[in-house]
């Protein structure tokens, strides 16, 4: 084996990103006090967006592997991981002053994303069972210790312990799944799996426990009702910046391993894990949409709505087809731009003692901030699915998808959930447009204090506003990630 | 040396009489290992639970022995063994650990988690009498050549063709790290430290201060 063989390119923004996190934990020791992250933020931001940039160089260059196969660069993991790049940007740009005025803004912090992307780019790029774990607990490790850096709350404290205790739990049932397919196949490689998939039957016992342990674990990471459990706890209990940071981009990896896992690994026995995926997604449509309905914190909603999201993600994958595949993965890149966004205006409504994460924090925000209330009137009308934005088309192609499956029931239910859920959404636009905000409430009426910076507030604008101007061009986006996916499903 | 040691052991695993002497070693040590493995969340007190980790550690590091994974057997003893358990034990006496408020919800949860442990038991019985893991799929193990180096063969392997999961298990360790600093290092103003820098660099003047007295009058004759 020599260098050259190892195509050690392939892992470039991996590097890229992981060389410049141990940079800005360098620096950061040799700043005085007060200027500390100064240098580590425009770092941060020229490794993620080079890093994105670095994928979408291997975009045309077809399926490979690298690094003894542990590895593999295809088209849809070139888009993934620039999305992961390019939407860990925004979360800098948009948490920048938000976590400077609470104390978090330290190296540690930026560092701790950095390799959270380094966890998530292994996990799109995986090949092997072995990487694609890895990658997970790199990235779940980040997680747990960014909530749990805010040490004075005791929300976040019992958040990132919550959230640990049962991510551990459900990385060891994962893990049992994992044994169990490589005491069954006798490998650990990704391909060997899909190849040898033949010689089982697929009402063979070990396979199916495999099959069962392997899901599940899945859709703990995923936050699919009935392992859904810490999604609200953990959305509400962390501070918002690093909400917004853990309920955005790692869903695009997990949506990356659900489709190495499952379409390419066990994309032989589709018809032992889409019934489990068809009752989790309807579960959790209806769980996330009715339960949303009850909550008066704005974080609190959006975590059950990621719930009901989330279960809109499974439909895509139910039959195995390509076709399906690919409106799941439009699903993941639309919902990520949309929650950038949501928690974004979240972040710019936050003053330095206010959090401004209470529905009726939102009473008569059109009188107060007219260009936010419209900016979250978009993002309400996407979640909700309402036509002239992505959302809509984004639910339409996997509700489509999976009615050509044959999924009726699945998909009656969970259009009947979208109209539920659409009551909640649109309270939050009633509450901006309709209602005056509390008149003794000094919070409210204190004038607002500038402390955002200027790119924040373009790159949100552009961020929120591409969810409607794309929808003329939403057929060429569609077709080009369709592409990228190849050969994935059956056609 | 080491040829001389396996040398003994190899002719042993040729002959049936020793194979089945090699069975009672796997036989005993995995009852220890099962045995210690209940122990350690059944018993009640932290430090005796500890004690059998380290019980059910050093079989299991037996075990591997037998399986001529040599390095993996030393490590295992030397690093969990050796420092981990130690600083665990540290920790547990060092923490004033309320046992009875620790069980406190552990009888109503029982019924609960007692039907989990039935119905994965089950299943995995199940699984493993299928015949997917008998003898035929998965063969003994022969007994490696008198010149074989485990380590040298774990070195070949972690570092060709599984180094890219080594360097991120390495950023893993390097995140526990960032992870467990950050959220444990708090700094207070009022703690009294020691700077060797400005001990290094203190000046006699600093220190010493030279008092004139007037000489004692009762010298004086």
């Amino acid at each position: 084996m020599t260098l050259a063989s190892l195509n050690l390119w392939v892992i470039a923004p991996e590097i890229l990103l992981s060389v410049v996190a141990c940079l800005v934990l360098l620096i950061d020791l040799f700043l005085p006090a007060d200027r500390r992250p100064g240098v580590g933020y425009p770092l941060a931001l020229f490794a993620l967006l080079g890093a994105a940039m670095a994928s979408l160089m291997g975009l045309d260059n077809g399926s490979m592997t690298a690094l003894n196969e542990l590895v593999i660069s295809d088209g849809v993991g070139a888009v993934l991981k620039a999305g992961t790049g390019i939407g860990t940007a925004g979360v800098l740009i948009y948490s920048r002053e938000y976590a400077r005025v609470r104390g978090l803004w330290r190296a540690e912090y930026l560092v701790l994303i950095l390799f959270a992307v380094v966890g998530m780019m292994t996990m799109i790029g995986a090949n092997h069972l072995l990487t694609l774990y890895v990658g997970l607990e790199l990235l779940a490790l980040c997680l747990y210790s960014m909530i749990g850096m805010q040490r004075d709350s005791v929300r976040a404290a019992e958040a990132a312990m919550k959230y640990f205790v049962l991510g551990a739990l459900a990385s060891g049932i994962l893990l049992y799944g994992m044994s169990l397919l490589y005491g069954l196949t006798g490998s650990l490689s990704l391909a060997e799996l899909a190849s040898s998939s033949g010689s089982f039957a697929p009402t063979n016992l070990p396979l199916l426990t495999a099959v069962v342990l392997i899901v599940a674990g899945l859709l703990f990471k995923l936050g699919v009702v009935p392992f859904h459990m810490w999604v609200p706890d953990v959305y509400d209990g962390s501070a918002t910046s690093t909400t917004l940071f853990l309920s955005s981009v790692p869903k695009l990896a997990a949506f990356a391993i659900m489709l190495r896992l499952l379409a390419y690994g066990l994309g032989d026995w589709v018809s032992a894990w889409q019934d489990m995926l068809a009752i989790a997604a309807v579960l959790s449509i209806s769980v996330g949409n009715i339960v949303a309905i009850a909550q008066t914190s704005i974080k609190r909603m959006l975590g059950y709505s990621t719930i009901s999201h989330m279960g809109f993600l499974l439909l895509g994958f139910l039959g195995g087809t390509a076709h399906g595949y690919s409106a799941s993965l439009s699903y993941v890149v639309i919902y990520t731009v949309i929650t950038l966004g949501a928690f974004g205006i979240i972040l710019l409504l936050s003053k330095p003692q206010f959090e401004s994460d209470a529905l009726s924090d939102l009473k008569g925000l059109n009188h107060r901030r007219p260009g936010l209330a419209f900016l979250m009137l978009i993002v309400m009308f996407s979640l909700a699915g309402v036509p002239p934005t992505a959302g809509f088309f984004a639910k339409l192609l996997v509700l489509q998808a999976a009615l050509e499956n044959g999924f009726l029931w699945t998909v009656i239910v969970a259009v009947v959930m979208a109209v539920v859920g659409a009551f909640y959404y649109l309270r939050v636009v009633k509450l901006m447009y309709f209602d005056l905000p509390d008149q003794d409430d000094q919070v409210l009426s204190a004038p607002e204090l500038d402390h955002v910076s200027t790119a924040a507030r373009w790159v949100l604008t552009v961020n929120v506003l591409s969810l409607v101007l794309v929808v003329p061009w939403i057929g060429n986006l569609v077709d080009w990630l369709t592409r990228t996916l190849g050969t994935f499903g059956r056609l | 040396m080491r040829a001389q040691s396996r040398g003994p052991a190899k002719r042993m695993l040729s002959t049936a009489k020793t194979m089945t002497f090699l069975q009672l070693i796997f036989y005993i040590f995995a009852t220890v290992l099962v045995g210690a493995s209940l122990m350690v969340i059944t018993v009640r007190n932290p430090v005796r639970a500890a004690l059998f980790l380290v019980l059910a550690f050093f079989s299991a590091a037996c075990l591997w022995l037998t399986l001529e994974a040599e390095f993996l057997a030393i490590t295992l003893v030397l690093v969990y063994v050796g420092a981990v358990m130690v600083l665990f034990l540290f920790v547990i006496m060092m923490l004033d650990v309320n046992i009875a408020q620790m069980r406190a919800g552990f009888a109503r949860y029982l019924p609960l988690g007692l039907i989990v442990a039935v119905v994965m038991a089950g299943e995995l019985t199940l699984v493993m009498l299928s015949g997917e893991f008998g003898l035929d799929h998965a063969p003994r193990p022969v007994g490696q050549a008198a010149d074989y180096s485990n380590t040298r063969a774990l070195g070949e392997v972690i570092y060709t063709d599984y180094v890219f999961a080594f360097e991120l298990a390495a950023l893993i360790l390097l995140v526990a790290i960032i992870a467990a600093i950050s959220l444990t290092l708090r700094r207070r103003p009022q703690t009294r430290t020691q700077s060797p820098q400005k001990q290094v660099r203190v000046r006699k003047q600093d220190r010493l201060r030279v008092v004139q007295m007037p000489t004692s009058q009762q010298d004086k004759p």
